[in-house]
């Protein structure tokens, strides 16, 4: 299997702080790969590089490569809200639009790029709540808002919400830290099934979670990436002192 | 030893304070009834068929209204908001929006300049700008209210806008959707009841602007004649007509404050209507 996004040193800063250092991964496609480590390792800016949304705080910087499809998203001429269209992100706390309907929140990314044909939006918007099992909970309740949710289901919305602009990457950051236990299984039995369509990159701060849900495995230290590997062989057989004690606890 | 009883203390500090408050609360609301009672029962005498569809009477003249000044003070805060809305707006998404730029600093600074400065300044502004090139006419007074109108949006509508979590604009922005779409579709509409109250604060506020309508449009009896032209002006004529000696002129001043009053009123409700959304 071809990587679907391969990092080749890339850096990030914000202001003169660098919060990534030399990063090179190769994140397979189909699969899910969890990023761990330890608060302000830099799991988070890592994600955010990948489909360009690290640029969007005024002082951050990025240098190096991050190809996608074979095609680096930071070259020249690229447009980072076609990257963003093509790699969705999925964020810590659930954020459906105000104001917004549960229809009009799935349909967003669409409707606000032009897509104006109601019976395609109808289509999008099963397909899409299908997707996340949400469809049975909503389906009468599509033009309520989407505030009205519960936490979980916020989050399967916003899901939802990502999967509409049909992206290749769905890039998820701490998806269930702001979710209770029943909520979170939801979502990971999604992540597993979603992963048959899409390359997921997760970043978790829970490493039960990471064990649970992904094939690979990335554990991040002080902006480095430590090591990177299936994750049964991480769990297993760290090959790094750091990882194992990460892992087994020791420091975190 | 005995416990002193700290929870009766408690007890009487949360009703001293509950009292105050409510105190606080009357004394405020006070001055208020009592203004709307002083013009509603003065004004209503003044109501009645001719004050809606007549113009200023001439001196000495019976009856006759002040629908001259109800089509003037309309065609005038209408050409107002025209100007300072959309400035305002864009201002104040400017400031809160492309906060980073170097400018928004100067910007913010000025904006609050110009709320404090006296619209009687403004209107002599406005005077020395355009009364002395085109003279007294509508769009000079449409302009310095404009001017007064521009930092009170500017400034609710970037406060209405910052209310609006990061984590929205995010989400929209990792949707592939551009910046200024983000703005518009997402935090504009998230936030437009703030949004619209705060232009209503703006056009209720210089509805009842005299001072700068003095000076740009001066006095004026008849019916709307042009922008270029002066035209009547419900707050001026308040001014006017109370300083007057006659009485059918000082009884028309009442009716005029209390029209004054329910348009800005209906202007509210009526936007409040419009704009009810069901989340």
């Amino acid at each position: 299997m071809a990587p679907k996004l391969e990092v080749e040193d890339l850096n990030a800063w914000f202001g003169t702080k660098q919060v990534l250092k030399n990063i090179n991964i190769k994140i397979e496609e189909n699969a899910v790969t969890a990023i761990i480590g330890p608060s302000g390792c830099g799991k988070t800016t890592f994600l955010r590089c990948l489909n360009r949304m690290h640029e969007i705080n005024p002082d951050a910087r990025v240098s190096g490569k991050v190809l996608f499809n074979g095609l680096n998203i930071y070259g020249n001429g690229v447009d980072p809200v076609m990257i963003r269209k093509k790699i969705g992100m999925v964020f810590q706390k659930p954020n459906p639009f105000p104001m917004m309907s549960i229809y009009d929140n799935v349909v967003a990314g669409l409707k606000l790029n032009g897509v104006r044909d109601k019976k395609s939006l109808d289509a999008v918007v099963r397909r899409s709540l299908e997707l996340v099992n949400l469809w049975d909970e909503v389906k009468d309740d599509l033009n309520k808002s989407g505030a009205s949710l519960s936490g979980g289901q916020q989050q399967r919305l916003c899901i939802a919400r990502a999967l509409a602009v049909e992206p290749e990457v769905l890039l998820m950051d701490e998806p269930c830290s702001a979710l209770d236990p029943i909520s979170t299984a939801k979502i990971e039995v999604l992540i597993r099934k979603l992963a048959k369509t899409y390359t997921i990159v997760i970043v978790t701060h829970n490493m039960q979670q990471a064990a649970r849900v992904s094939d690979y495995t990335a554990f991040f230290y002080l902006g480095e990436l430590i090591e990177y590997g299936p994750t049964k062989q991480i769990f297993e057989n760290p090959k790094h002192e750091l990882t194992e004690k990460y892992i087994t606890g020791k420091f975190g | 030893m005995r416990k002193p009883n700290y929870y009766k203390l408690r007890l009487i500090k949360d009703r001293v304070m509950f009292l105050l408050v409510y105190l606080s609360l009357a004394l405020a609301l006070i001055p208020l009834f009592s203004i709307l009672y002083e013009v509603v029962q003065r004004g209503i005498p003044a109501i009645n068929l001719d004050f809606f569809i007549k113009p200023t009477p001439t001196v000495g003249e019976k009856g006759g209204g002040v629908a001259n000044a109800i089509q003037g003070t309309l065609i005038t805060i209408g050409l107002a908001s025209v100007i300072g809305i959309p400035v305002g707006l864009m201002s104040g998404i400017f400031l809160s929006e492309y906060s980073e730029h170097k400018l928004s600093t100067i910007i913010r600074f000025f904006n609050d300049v110009l709320s404090g400065v006296p619209s009687i300044i403004i209107g002599v502004f406005a005077y020395a700008l355009i009364v002395r090139s085109i003279g007294f006419s509508v769009i000079a007074a449409a302009f310095a209210l404009s001017i007064i109108m521009i930092p009170i949006v500017t400034r609710t509508v970037e406060e209405a806008l910052k209310l609006i979590p990061m984590n929205i604009r995010e989400a929209a922005i990792a949707l592939g959707v551009p910046r200024w779409k983000t703005v518009v579709a997402i935090v504009l509409r998230g936030a437009r009841k703030a949004v619209v109250t705060g232009i209503l604060l703006s056009i209720a506020r210089i509805a009842g602007e005299s001072a700068p309508v003095l000076v740009t449009m001066g006095f004026w009896r008849w019916w709307f004649a042009g922008l270029d032209r002066p035209a009547a002006n419900l707050a001026l004529n308040i001014f006017i007509f109370a300083m007057s000696p006659f009485e059918n002129w000082i009884v028309l001043a009442w009716g005029s404050a209390l029209i004054l009053i329910l348009l800005v009123l209906g202007i509210n409700i009526a936007v409040r209507i419009f704009i009810r959304g069901r989340y």
